[in-house]
């Protein structure tokens, strides 16, 4: 990955009179890269939108709605194109049976997408849901990767005993169905909550869903890193810094992880989308943020209750979904790229 | 020519008459086809000692007899009790304490076997041996109950439940009068079955009955198939009419919003669930004429721990009462045309029924608005404001809406509220399991028969609490030892004066509805979304429709 060094000028050599560029460090020629992927850029823009909307989420509900999305409103009232309207209207028609929320009014801080079945502002809840769906999926990914990277070069420099044993739990871990796995350990922990020593979680923390989505992945990245580490080990700087007496906890410090750490940035925007893919499953399925929290997996689950009148309620949150993904996996792919070192060949 | 002309003649009017005659039996009904029902999911074990559902409950009366049963009519009529596998209803003898049932001869099980006096009083000892859950609550007052209660395997009901297989007679001897106790032997879990019953649960393998039809197959994942039992032959429309269908599939598995689709298009004919509530608007305009709405006897209510903070606190309990917005909940529930706003136990129209509502803006016989200020003062008096409050809830759309509610109910009097989501499956008897320490839920109670003290007394009594395990239906553990003694007065009252009983119950009610051991919501109707192949549908206040009294076309 390092460069070598441009050889030094003989002494005598004649001026060739051409002027060599300053020696372009590889994360500058990352960045010069990426900032030329229009899709990654574009991506990144709206990446950053989303967030910035999410962030706003309680200036728009207290400012521009007044209305508090965590408040049941089934009785409540709003004026719309000059007249009060019910949030929740029951049918007048036929048997009168039933009663339907609000649809879109697209009216900016009234009830632009709608109300849900207990009478809540879903524009607002969309902007808090995505805030708690991005909170998860962001930490989750950071937990992972710190978790991944701790197994992975441990398991791969140190070797031997220390390697079977991490590789084997990994093992474990691995041969459970992704889904499954998040599943179970959600249903338990959503129950009881996590108290293990010091670590206390309550069962309806946002820290829960972070700490299940952090674990099911930790093979699929640790793997890899150990695998890359088991290959650097052997290389000359590694072997020539051994040879020197310098302490293998500077060595993976200094020589190797650096080595592995565009690995894990690449890992970054690509594993926050499958994060967030499994948050949302996780609370479409009621096993993953608890009410009144909201992500927007669970007003999609909100939602399917209302598919026939209201689908906004389900539509709203899966376009934000698929958007935000989409967006993660096209800057995943231009980090990619920007750190591949083959793609050198394609910087002009 | 002129005698061709007459026998042309001759055939026409044949024909006509033949026609003219078969009119009339078309409006009483066409025997055959196939009667397609659907549910969610099925009821758990077909065992009629065992399970406790409507679900399977209304499809036992066609399948069971017992000594006595509802009678198969609609509306109030329906409530009436008839004489089914016996002869006569039996006087009372002995100040109420025996009953001596004549056995109807000649009835046989659906596999051939003729009903004996003998298999009836194995079906008795069976509640017990089996742990009916209604065991230690209809049939305790049974003598020799309490010996089965403690040991069932070896339980003889002896001294209680005698047989005379010459005379064709059962006696029942109870501990005390007991004017509900033809309403006990009544429902499912007193049915008779073939003495050779294994006395343990029987799970989804199907048992014998003398009923219209018997159970062909079951598979609790896919379908219960019922067909017609070539041994019967009616011998009370009142207690055990023949039926119009030839097979009756009832199959689990499906969607409610794919339930209510295959009803629209004909696919399947009923289905056991609530609609979804978003499709409830287009039944109720494109298929209305497919819709049957019924008045329940039964609530939604939201009991509460009075054994567990916050809810050991009598202002707590009054606060979320206060608070309830009961139109809100009626809402959630599909509207005014599904539930009527309600806060006290007894259901409107029941035995003891006076309207009574303390928890509203203006307190009287009818709710009318919530009243926060009071709710949030009366947490502040409990000292219980900003405890950690756990609602559960079962996973049905109805339950987990009004969950979500509650919740939001909660927080704004004052406490930190969650909830908590569980399996409809095991809903109602998580929330009834002391060991679970469940502060609050959600839950329903549809009568088992039309007693006051099917409400209070099962609800509410201190009998009904059994700590520690998953049969104690009292699940706010609510035992008041006063109001307890005026139950158990008003149960002695009734068998002598039926009357002053009921103005018992009514006093009962104003003061158990006083104490707050729960939050009722509303009390529902129950909608019946049928196929336009179903016609002549009999709506039974005890069983609901009766399936087996409607014809396919």
């Amino acid at each position: 990955m390092t460069e070598s060094p441009p050889a030094p000028s003989e002494p005598g050599q004649a001026y060739s009179g051409r002027v060599e560029p300053p020696a372009m460090g590889p994360w500058a020629r990352a960045l010069r890269l990426l900032a030329a992927d229009r899709a990654a850029m574009l991506s990144l823009a709206l990446l950053a939108m989303i967030t910035a909307l999410c962030l706003a989420a309680p200036l728009y509900a207290t400012y521009v709605a007044h209305t508090d999305p965590f408040v049941s409103n089934v009785d409540g009232e709003i004026t719309l194109r000059g007249k009060r309207v019910p949030v929740v209207q029951p049918s007048t028609e036929g048997l009168g049976l039933g009663s339907a929320p609000l649809g879109p009014t697209w009216e900016i801080g009234n009830f632009l997408l709608g109300a849900d079945e207990q009478g809540r502002d879903i524009a607002a809840r969309l902007l808090y849901g995505g805030r708690n769906s991005l909170l998860i999926a962001g930490a989750s990914t950071v937990l992972c990767l710190v978790l991944a990277a701790l197994t992975g070069l441990v398991a791969g420099f140190f070797g031997g005993f220390v390697d079977t044993v991490i590789s084997r739990v990994l093992d474990v871990l691995w041969a459970f169905p992704i889904y499954l796995l998040a599943i179970s350990l959600s249903i338990v922990l959503i129950t009881k909550g996590f108290d293990i020593g010091p670590i206390s979680i309550s069962a309806g923390s946002l820290a829960l869903p972070i700490l299940i989505i952090g674990i099911v992945y930790v093979p699929y990245v640790a793997r890899p890193i150990r695998g890359q580490v088991l290959s650097l080990k052997e290389s000359e700087f590694v072997l020539a810094a051994t040879a020197l007496g310098v302490p293998a906890q500077r060595i993976l410090l200094r020589d190797i992880l650096p080595h592995v750490m565009t690995t894990l940035i690449v890992f970054v925007p690509l594993l926050m989308a499958i994060n967030m893919l499994t948050e949302s499953a996780l609370s479409f399925l009621s096993i993953g943020v608890q009410p009144p929290d909201a992500s927007w997996g669970t007003i999609i689950q909100d939602g399917t209750n209302l598919i026939y009148t209201r689908p906004m309620v389900a539509i709203a949150p899966g376009i934000a979904i698929v958007l935000t993904v989409l967006s993660l996996n096209l800057l995943g792919d231009g980090v990619r790229d920007a750190l591949d070192p083959r793609s050198k060949l394609r910087l002009r | 020519m002129m005698r061709r002309a007459r026998e042309w003649m001759m055939a026409v009017v044949a024909l006509c008459l033949t026609a003219t005659s078969l009119q009339p039996l078309a409006a009483e009904g066409v025997r055959g086809g196939t009667l397609r029902l659907l549910a969610a999911s099925a009821a758990g074990s077909l065992d009629p000692k065992i399970n406790y559902t409507l679900q399977y409950w209304s499809v036992y009366q066609y399948i069971y007899d017992g000594l006595v049963t509802f009678k198969q009519a609609a509306g109030e009529e329906g409530f009436t009790i008839v004489p089914d596998l016996a002869e006569a209803m039996p006087v009372p003898r002995d100040g109420g304490k025996t009953y001596v049932f004549q056995l109807r001869k000649g009835i046989q099980f659906a596999d051939g076997r003729t009903v004996t006096v003998k298999d009836v009083v194995s079906s008795f000892q069976r509640i017990f041996k089996v742990s009916s859950p209604t065991a230690g609550s209809f049939y305790n007052g049974i003598v020799g109950a309490d010996l089965c209660l403690k040991t069932p395997a070896t339980c003889t009901l002896a001294g209680g439940v005698v047989g005379d297989e010459a005379a064709g007679t059962i006696t029942f001897h109870l501990v005390a009068p007991d004017a509900e106790f033809f309403d006990k032997l009544a429902v499912p879990h007193g049915v008779v079955l073939p003495a050779d019953t294994p006395a343990r649960d029987m799970g989804s393998t199907p048992i014998v009955g003398t009923g219209a039809y018997m159970f062909a197959a079951y598979d609790p994942n896919k379908q219960l198939r019922i067909v017609r039992n070539p041994h019967f032959k009616e011998w009370s429309k009142d207690a055990q009419p023949d039926g119009y269908p030839d097979e009756i599939h009832y199959d689990f598995g499906l969607t409610g919003q794919a339930q209510i689709t295959a009803i629209e298009n004909g696919q399947a004919d009923w289905t056991l669930d609530e609609p979804p509530p978003d499709r409830l608007a287009e039944i109720g305009t494109k298929y209305k004429d497919q819709v049957h709405i019924n008045t329940l006897t039964a609530m939604w209510y939201v009991p509460m721990n009075t054994n567990l903070p916050p809810f050991n606190s009598l202002k707590a309990r009054q606060a979320v009462n206060f608070a309830i917005d009961r139109n809100a909940a009626v809402k959630l529930f599909g509207g005014n045309a599904l539930a009527q706003p309600a806060c006290q136990v007894l259901p409107p129209g029941f035995p003891g029924y006076e309207p009574y509502c303390p928890y509203t803006k203006s307190p009287g016989s009818r709710w009318s608005a919530p009243d926060l200020a009071r709710a949030r003062q009366l947490v502040q008096e409990s000292g219980t404001a900003g405890q950690k409050v756990t609602i559960i809830v079962a996973d049905t759309t109805a339950a987990q809406a009004l969950g979500t509610y509650l919740q939001s109910v909660l927080n704004s009097i004052g406490y930190d509220a969650s909830v908590k989501t569980i399996s409809g499956n095991i809903q109602f008897t998580y929330i009834q399991n002391t060991n679970n320490k469940v502060q609050i839920s959600v839950s329903t109670w549809y009568q088992d028969y039309p007693a006051a003290s099917d409400f209070l007394h099962v609800l509410f009594g201190c009998d009904s609490f059994h700590p520690g395990t998953d049969a104690s239906i009292n699940i706010s553990g609510f035992c008041d030892k006063a109001i307890d003694a005026k139950m158990k007065h008003a149960l002695a009252t009734a068998a002598t004066d039926a009357s002053a009983a009921n103005r018992e119950w009514a006093a009962i009610d104003k003061l158990v509805t006083d104490q707050a051991p729960a939050a009722v919501l509303f009390t529902p109707k129950h909608l019946d979304f049928v196929s336009n192949r179903v016609k002549h549908f009999v709506f039974n206040p005890q069983y609901y429709w009766l399936h087996t009294a409607s014809w396919i076309q």
